[in-house]
């Protein structure tokens, strides 16, 4: 259930976006680990696939043999939304709502969208929307009923230029000023300086960052295997959506120390145990 | 050998990379995208900010400087200066 009020009615839920202009940067993955994380620290959780016409949270999540009915379903009364709603295989605290397949993005409107998540919030603590790509109507049916708004990005000119183009829309909607997460940081790229720092996208960007996502290839195998990254013991990656998730809830958690794997002194360690 | 490698993995960690072109490249894009004003627009209203002050003061043309700076995101300005002589043979001179 939801989180209780003191007065004993439960607090409604928060609605968290999840955009990012440019395509690739890891929008699906970002909205897959934050939704397990959330739901592995026992918060009632859904996750809703706005990119209708291009399904693929469920595939991510590894739920994609489950789906009977689509957001567009749920929009046009042909379902309850009860019924729409898959159960995660591990977490039955985390559920999806996936996008429709065959339809495109003006089957939904950005009121349709309030309406649902409006519904959603009396019984979930966090509904996670992952928003398409682009800065079209899919992405204003993902901002309109968001409480908040994280823009996944990654250290790379283009991917930060849209994200600005983004945070630009975000802001004019009253929706900012939104949260940054970097993703697939190369730490040892970024020391020898041929990739923008953390610090770097800081200060171009303006926005505060929630989370510094390192590069992991266990982000493919899980993609592979439908077993997103926060649920591999030892995923770097993994754990810094882990962090990011209970930042969201509040807690005030340091970055990961990504540096301190590759210091100087422990390269020196491994040159030596190497030899 | 090692002590070689090692020197050059700590002085290639000083050096600046791509990062840094990457970062200018940025704030340079950015200040054109947030104003929605593409650098060839803005070279033109250069011109004609100077045409306009050249015909009321004796303006140093090489020395004049029209930038565009950003205090923050939803806030930009545009900053000039324009250096003129204490003597101003352009005034009046219309």
């Amino acid at each position: 259930m939801a989180e209780k009020l003191p007065g004993g009615e439960p607090a409604p839920g928060r609605v968290i976006t999840i955009s990012s202009g440019k395509g690739g940067v890891g929008k699906t993955t970002a909205t897959a680990n934050l939704g397990l994380a959330l739901a592995s620290l026992g918060k009632r959780v859904v996750v809703i696939d706005a990119d209708i016409g291009l399904r693929n949270l469920d595939v991510i999540l590894g739920l994609e043999n489950r789906i009977v009915y689509d957001l567009v379903d749920i929009i046009e009364g042909r379902s309850k939304l009860r019924q729409s709603m898959i159960r995660h295989k591990q977490y039955d605290n985390l559920f999806l709502i996936p996008a429709a397949q065959t339809r495109d993005k003006s089957a939904v409107s950005p009121e349709d969208m309030v309406r649902l998540t409006d519904e959603l919030r009396l019984d979930f603590d966090y509904v996670i929307i992952d928003s398409p790509a682009g800065i079209e109507r899919g992405f204003r049916n993902a901002l309109e009923p968001a409480d908040e708004v994280l823009i996944v990005t990654n250290p790379e000119v283009s991917a930060v230029r849209d994200a600005d183009r983004i945070i630009g829309i975000i802001e004019a909607a009253e929706k900012g000023p939104g949260k940054l997460i970097l993703n697939r940081i190369k730490i040892d790229m970024v020391n020898r300086g041929e990739m923008l720092s953390a610090d770097d996208v800081n200060d171009i960007l303006g926005l505060q960052i929630i989370g510094i996502i390192p590069e992991d290839e266990l982000v493919l195998s899980a993609s592979n295997s439908g077993v997103p990254v926060t649920l591999h013991a030892g995923s770097p990656a993994g754990l810094a959506f882990a962090n990011v998730a209970r930042r969201l809830t509040g807690e005030d958690l340091p970055f990961m120390n990504l540096q301190e794997k590759r210091s100087l002194l422990s390269r020196i360690m491994g040159f030596l145990q190497g030899a | 050998m090692l002590m070689s490698k090692l020197l050059n993995r700590f002085l290639r960690r000083r050096r600046q990379g791509s990062s840094a072109t990457a970062k200018s490249r940025l704030h340079f894009v950015l200040q054109h995208d947030r104003i929605n004003l593409p650098p060839e627009r803005m070279d033109e209203m250069k011109r004609e900010i100077l045409a306009v002050l050249v015909r009321y003061l004796a303006v140093d043309r090489d020395r004049v400087e029209i930038a565009l700076e950003q205090r923050d995101r939803s806030h930009s300005q545009l900053v000039a200066e324009l250096p003129f002589p204490r003597d101003n043979p352009a005034h009046g001179g219309s």
